[in-house]
């Protein structure tokens, strides 16, 4: 062996080890923890910057095509039922810790202030959709219901599922108060699509698309989330470690 | 010839005339020694995770938005037989390497980057993204503190800083030559770095580095919301998204260079001066460094 052959075979012998020991590190869960503290850094960081509304875009601005993503379709009979009737008999629950619980038809959502905004969705694949989303403020919504002082997070549950496991979601009063977080129930001046997330979908718009809960049929405020579900926040959060805070 | 040694402190042993070819000098403080391979793992995790956010969606496209309807510039992607790479109107096939590969187990997989250049090597964005928003906080305190320090203690002014004789066309184009004929510096002046090696690390430190952190940055909604600028200066998200892809290439061309050089230039000595600190002066022993190679 030579001392070409050798470096090479050290070099690859060396990005093998590489390799393997960051599958291996990438399954211990001390190193996971060490890595996902990171999250919490994010979250402080970006609230000291990120206190603006996101970029409003002009119409000639927008994607022509906006393409769907996650489910497009939710399976259970329920909301077939719903879809076939336009969702005239939908009501949103909104729940929880509130002192008046809420069953909102959307004409009744209809009725709040509405805001329009042309923002950029951003997928965590990468991509970008830019389109016009219209409906209540959520802040509005939650002030009908008088959120409670132990409030402190605010649950989407959604009428979709993958294999069974209920999609949901989850953010704070930070965001759940900020002017731009709207349940949008017009995107691009028509009704949401049932591929889009009829008939409400939310908008955060300082977040990562799948913040972005679709066929929204629940609004739940809670003390903590860390007790619903697998207990991280949300359905990508519970299924495959996605973080929380999805601002980066 | 100048006995200025690059990164030299007082401990290197110094003789009245300067150091000459055989002598072994102090070239390197702990700082640049603890920044260059905290930077080179830091940037390796960084690009392997990378690649596997790429591979979630790997087309790029220039603007604000951009998404499979859009008109990608860069896509990699497979046919039922083939992986190939486009660039615009170009198409090459990259089949076994890059969009259709086989696994270790012998599986025909289709992502864009194989698993042995991606973190982890089983596909999953999620966990790739947990890697690469970690080390990003590594890579952006560490340059933070290497900048503040190498301020302090005058790196940058005394080995990055060019001097206007150094910047005379004449003098980079005698670089410029003594490089493509694998001329190197021998004696003290090897302790210098010459003005193209000053060029390329300035590049990295103040260049392509600020560059990944903020078209990085620029990848994420709240930091938008926050800092609208990021994307004026980019041109939208996708751009940035381009930018940041581009610059990583940038990097790796960057990586092959600095390697190449160091190979050529004694591959032990080198490495040991990055990481003892400690430098053999290149060049025939006893004879005097400061020879001057006919023109």
């Amino acid at each position: 062996m030579n001392r070409r052959e050798l470096l090479g075979r050290i070099s690859l012998g060396a990005g093998g080890l590489l390799l393997g020991g960051c599958d291996k590190l990438n399954a211990d869960p001390t190193f996971r923890k060490i890595l996902t503290g990171a999250e919490q850094l994010h979250l402080n960081a970006q609230r000291l910057v990120a206190g603006g509304l996101a970029r409003e875009y002009r119409p000639d601005q927008m994607s022509p095509l906006f393409r769907t993503n996650g489910n497009t379709q939710p399976g259970s009979s329920d909301y077939a039922a719903h879809a076939a009737s336009n969702f005239a008999s939908w009501r949103l629950a909104v729940d929880g810790l509130v002192a008046r619980p809420l069953n909102l038809s959307l004409h009744d959502l209809g009725a709040f202030p509405q805001r329009a905004q042309i923002t950029r969705h951003d997928c965590v694949e990468g991509w970008s959709a830019i389109g016009k989303w219209q409906g209540a403020v959520l802040g509005d919504v939650l002030k009908a219901a008088g959120l409670s002082d132990r409030a402190k997070y605010i649950v989407f549950h959604c009428a979709d599922d993958s294999n069974g496991a209920p999609y949901y979601e989850s953010i704070d009063l930070y965001d759940a108060f900020h002017p731009q977080t709207i349940l949008a129930m017009l995107m691009n001046n028509q009704r949401l699509s049932i591929g889009h997330g009829a008939p409400i979908r939310l908008r955060a718009e300082r977040h990562l698309g799948y913040k972005h809960a679709k066929f929204v049929m629940r609004i739940e405020a809670r003390d903590r989330i860390d007790n619903l579900y697998q207990g991280k926040g949300g359905y990508w959060e519970d299924s495959a470690d996605y973080a929380w805070y999805a601002g980066i | 010839m100048a006995s200025v040694a690059a990164d030299q402190d007082a401990k290197a042993p110094m003789v009245a005339s300067g150091p000459v070819a055989g002598d072994v000098v102090k070239r390197h403080r702990l700082s640049t020694r603890l920044w260059h391979w905290t930077t080179v793992v830091t940037l390796a995790v960084m690009m392997m995770s990378g690649l596997m956010i790429f591979n979630a969606h790997p087309r790029l496209y220039w603007g604000q938005y951009g998404a499979n309807a859009d008109h990608a510039w860069l896509e990699i992607g497979s046919t039922q037989h083939t992986g190939f790479v486009s660039v615009g109107p170009l198409r090459v096939e990259t089949t076994g390497v890059l969009g259709r590969w086989t696994a270790k187990d012998g599986s025909q997989q289709t992502t864009a980057f194989p698993g042995w250049i991606t973190i982890p090597s089983g596909y999953s964005l999620a966990d790739a993204r947990i890697w690469h928003l970690a080390f990003a906080w590594l890579l952006a305190l560490n340059l933070t503190i290497y900048m503040a320090l190498s301020l302090w203690n005058r790196h940058f002014k005394r080995d990055l800083a060019i001097s206007r004789d150094e910047a005379r066309p004449g003098h980079v184009w005698q670089d410029v030559k003594d490089h493509a004929r694998l001329r190197l510096p021998t004696g003290a002046a090897a302790l210098k770095y010459n003005v193209l090696q000053k060029l390329a690390y300035s590049a990295v430190l103040f260049g392509l580095l600020p560059l990944m952190i903020l078209t990085g940055l620029t990848l994420s909604p709240a930091m938008d919301s926050g800092w609208g600028w990021l994307l004026d200066i980019f041109g939208g998200r996708q751009s940035a998204r381009s930018i940041h892809f581009i610059t990583m290439l940038v990097l790796i061309g960057f990586f092959v260079v600095h390697i190449a050089m160091v190979l050529l230039a004694g591959p032990i000595n080198e490495l040991r001066s990055m990481l003892s600190g400690y430098y053999k002066l290149p060049g025939k022993v006893a004879e005097p460094a400061a020879e001057e190679v006919p023109q």
